[in-house]
């Protein structure tokens, strides 16, 4: 290999030109001849019975073009949307879904029915005018009373609303039998929206002549998308064409299939002319799936002196009215034991079924659940004990990799001393611990939390992943193209919107074939190109699954311009020498070839005997474990106690993905990533009356933060690479996400113990926060 | 019955007969065929759709292309020069990693446009409530703050303008 210069440069993103003047393609860009736009009627009950649809006025009203219904539907689509299954659990209950509801709707905004014009805006009238004779029943809105004897069912006739039931361990009663201090707590964890800015949107269109489809659609995963819809619309791959050009954001909200995503290139199918259906942000916050949405029950053990002993937890998960195809993956167990040794966890996830939207992964899935639940645990262990909290986690560090954790889960590396040391040397720890005594002798509410959080990401290893999935092993792919005169063009199976992939993979590229990072471009989010198959991006797992096939394919490129530049200089293959796009024999570095020339070669004549023609290679890679990041957060707050307000005053954060790439990059996920974690400490929830109405349906009301509510940040970073790729590169997406709602509700706790507060639930919003200070005074 | 409307749009006149009820972002985007204007929301929440109306900065779907007619339009992709060379604040929106999947972007260079032009040397604290009105998702705003910041310094001269298109800029 040439000597890296690319690997680890700040390079700007090659994204950025087009994107800052606005000549990004979303899928809204896209235009085709003759297009027929769709509004989709919705329920506007949490669950009911729909006694009869009656297209009624909506036909004749200006430029419709057609009313449709699932009857309409069931002649072109087939099948229920798929359910991963996750895992085995010992009861588990998957109602079927068809993208349309027939004779019950079961959450507010489920179609019903889909109205099509020649404008967006008829459709939009028309699809008012749509009579619904809709008989309501009654709705599960509640985790608890979902689970009682004789409560309403989320689906008419139903047993009952456990979707599963599922111990991974019971057992931890040794641990609890030795320890001094056992703290029980019950953690919320919200509902949340997942809003990337850019809303849904498809724009399919059926070519009758050639019996091909091509879909444009808002997707993290489009050979996902072609799978499902295809399989479902009975159209071959090889005839099925998606197209995710540039996405506005997905977070996990667009991995999942969804109805609209059948629906819009079914029309086209049975209308024969393409259509186009964006979404509003109301149906945005209606319909894409949500994230969290749990209860959890936790208790912790462990002895006076620091020491960690066990945990015993219950996640109780709103899977909402069917089960997202990913949803089950919110099971959080495989992480709980965090950063920490534990003689026992034990654990058992419940999900429910509710009359709300489904829930799926959102930015973390699981994993920024299961580190509040730990992290929060164990500083309410350390204000019982009356140690500080950094000691206590010191004490309790995971020290000894790789790591085989009580879910025969294998850390495969860490320095969680290091992270933690250098995140409480920035923030001055031992300053702030005086300047908070001197703040509460002064009535200032001074708090200052810590989040130690791991991760497992990088998914995934074909062996524990295809199970769950039911098949599909979430391995990568990349096929790397050398043209006659030495441009490169790289596809891969990842998605990019946001992640800067056309940045980082080329880096990986120059450097591997050594060429000039120039030369290479990056092409994604076409399942017309590149190869037959890839997983998309989410998990954080592009560059250590992705990158790691980019890198695979372009080594069998290497190898064998090598061979074809042995050949042209009559040497010895390990003679030759590959220096930033240049072939030359060792010791004679002025008589060089261009990668061009070799590259030139490999397309015509003369190469060695034997030997294919053609330069270029597809990989696929299926690495050997998951990758786990880590990290140290700390946020520093100040609470006014009387109005319940937080300022956050600092925000530091060391993290650890084992090599950088591109820093630049890494960086910018990381700020990202916190204050989404921050959002959901703070501000957001969404929000459900209890007849199931949702009251969280714009931007006014689900309040997603300003500039002006997020504090600036202090980054740094320790390096410890992963033996699991020869990149040694883990994950970083959803780092500060999983990292950040824990920091900052320790900090808030932290502030509010002389008061005697020991918990605050999410979102830490002025009036909780007010009430729960009024109660502790009172 | 449509309504005829006259505007200059990235200083070039256009006319066009619309429907009263077309929003301008539409009128921007499916009329006159510039979809760098981005639709966010409903609510005239996340400015995706800002752009500037006789210089000022606007959420263009909160108004009708009718009430338009006979005024200056500035979108997005009217900001770099005839040339190509970027308007300082979309360099440094590159130059600062100011933008990871781009949808709020324009929005945001728009409004930030408007911010600089009020206030040519803002603190941060000033360029955080100067955009309030724009939402971003992706990058928590940090580098946000820190392009606007960035192309305040070179348009009021404090600065000299990076070198333009530096492409790859490598090393840390």
């Amino acid at each position: 290999m040439a000597i890296t210069t690319m690997v680890g440069a700040r390079i700007h993103r090659r994204e950025d030109p087009r994107l800052v003047r606005g000549h990004g393609r979303y899928a809204d860009d896209f235009v085709r001849p003759h297009t027929a736009y769709m509004a989709v009627v919705r329920s506007p009950h949490a669950h009911a019975r729909i006694r009869s649809i009656d297209p009624g006025d909506a036909m004749k009203a200006p430029g419709v073009e057609a009313v449709l219904t699932a009857a309409d539907y069931k002649k072109v689509i087939a099948g229920a949307m798929p359910v991963a299954p996750a895992f085995v659990a010992e009861k588990k209950q998957t109602p079927e879904r068809f993208p349309i509801a027939e004779g019950e709707s079961c959450y507010q905004g489920e179609p019903v029915a889909v109205v099509i014009a020649d404008t967006k805006y008829h459709a939009a009238d028309a699809a008012e005018l749509v009579v619904v004779d809709w008989e309501p029943l009654p709705a599960v809105m509640d985790l608890e009373k979902a689970l009682e004897d004789g409560s309403p069912t989320a689906h008419d006739g139903a047993p009952d609303n456990v979707g599963w039931d599922l111990t991974y361990s019971a057992d931890a009663d040794a641990a609890f039998a030795e320890a001094d201090v056992v703290v029980k707590q019950r953690i919320l964890q919200q509902r949340l929206a997942p809003t990337p800015m850019e809303p849904r949107g498809v724009l399919a269109e059926w070519h009758d002549a050639d019996q091909t489809m091509t879909m444009w659609v808002s997707s993290q995963n489009p050979h996902f998308i072609r799978l499902f819809i295809g399989g479902a619309l009975g159209i071959p791959e090889n005839r099925f064409r998606v197209i995710s050009p540039d996405v506005g954001g997905g977070f996990g909200s667009k991995i999942s299939p969804y109805p609209e995503d059948y629906l819009v290139p079914a029309t086209s199918k049975l209308l024969g002319r393409p259509i186009k259906w964006i979404e509003t942000r109301t149906e945005n916050l209606q319909n894409a799936t949500h994230g969290r949405g749990q209860v959890f029950d936790v208790e912790i053990a462990g002895k006076r002196d620091g020491q960690l002993l066990g945990l015993k937890i219950t996640q109780y998960l709103d899977i909402g009215a069917y089960m997202g195809t990913f949803s089950a993956f919110q099971a959080c167990a495989c992480l709980l034991p965090g950063a920490y040794v534990w003689k026992q966890v034990a654990s058992r996830t419940v999900g429910i079924l509710t009359n709300k939207v489904p829930t799926d992964p959102y930015r973390g899935a699981g994993r920024p659940e299961a580190t509040h639940l730990v992290e929060r645990m164990v500083d309410m262990f350390c204000a019982e004990i009356g140690m500080d909290p950094a000691a206590v986690r010191r004490k309790n560090f995971i020290t000894e990799f790789p790591h085989t954790s009580p879910f025969a889960l294998v850390y495969d590396s860490g320095n969680y001393d290091g992270s933690l040391s250098k995140a409480l040397e920035l923030v001055g720890y031992e300053q702030f611990r005086r300047d908070q005594e001197a703040a509460r002798a002064s009535g200032k509410y001074l708090g200052i939390g810590i989040s130690t959080w791991i991760e497992i990401c990088g998914f995934g290893p074909s062996a524990g992943t295809a199970p769950a999935t039911g098949g599909l092993a979430l391995t990568e792919s990349a096929h790397v193209r050398v043209f006659p005169t030495g441009s490169v063009n790289v596809y891969v199976g990842t998605h990019s919107h946001g992640q800067g992939h056309d940045t980082t993979f080329p880096q990986i590229v120059a450097d591997a074939l050594g060429v000039p990072y120039d030369a290479v471009e990056l092409r994604h989010g076409d399942t017309a190109e590149g190869p037959a198959f890839g997983y998309g991006t989410y998990g954080s797992r592009s560059l250590a699954v992705g990158g790691m096939a980019v890198l695979k394919a372009s080594q069998k490129i290497h190898e064998k311009a090598k061979k074809i530049a042995a050949h042209m200089f009559e040497a010895a293959e390990e003679d030759i020498v590959n220096d930033q796009g240049h072939f030359y024999v060792k010791g004679s570095p002025e008589n060089r070839k261009a990668f061009g020339e070799v590259a030139f070669a490999a397309y015509g004549a003369g190469l060695p005997e034997g030997m294919e023609l053609g330069l270029e290679a597809v990989a696929y890679f299926d690495p050997p474990n998951f990758v786990w990041p880590f990290g140290a957060h700390i946020c520093v707050v100040e609470v006014d106690p009387e109005t319940g307000g937080v300022e956050m005053l600092r925000y530091v954060a060391v993290d650890d993905c084992g090599n950088v790439i591109n820093p630049m990059i890494v960086e910018g996920q990381i700020q990202g990533g916190i204050v989404q974690g921050i959002a959901q400490a703070l501000f957001e929830e969404v929000v459900y009356a209890e007849d199931g109405t949702l009251r969280t349906g714009t931007l006014l009301d689900y309040s997603v933060p300003t500039a002006n509510e997020i504090p600036t940040l202090t980054l740094d970073r320790t390096v410890t690479p992963t033996p699991t790729n020869e990149l040694g590169v883990k994950g970083i997406g959803e780092a500060g996400t999983i990292a950040a709602s824990a920091a900052v509700i320790n900090a808030i706790c932290d502030a509010l113990a002389p008061l005697g507060i020991q918990h605050v639930d999410m979102p830490a919003s002025p009036d909780r926060l007010w009430k729960q200070i009024q109660e502790a005074k009172a | 019955m449509k309504h005829k409307v006259s505007v200059t749009l990235n200083g070039r006149h256009r006319e066009d007969e619309v429907e009263p009820r077309l929003l301008l972002v539409h009128y921007l985007r499916d009329v006159a065929g510039l979809t760098g204007t981005h639709v966010g929301c409903d609510t005239s929440q996340c400015g995706a759709c800002t752009v500037h109306v006789d210089g000022k900065a606007v959420k263009s779907c909160t108004l009708f292309a009718v009430q338009a007619d006979g005024h200056d339009i500035k979108t997005i992709e009217g900001m770099a020069a005839a040339d190509g060379t970027l308007h300082p604040i979309q360099q440094a929106f590159w130059d600062e990693h100011g933008l990871q999947c781009g949808y709020c972007t324009p929005g945001f260079i728009m409004a930030a446009a408007y911010l600089l032009e009020q206030n040519p040397s803002p603190n941060d604290d000033e360029i955080r409530k100067g955009l309030e009105g724009n939402l971003c998702r992706c990058t928590g705003y940090v580098n946000i703050v820190k392009s606007v910041a960035a192309a305040a310094k070179v348009m009021n001269g404090s600065t000299a303008a990076p070198a333009p298109s530096a492409s790859p800029v490598a090393g840390e």
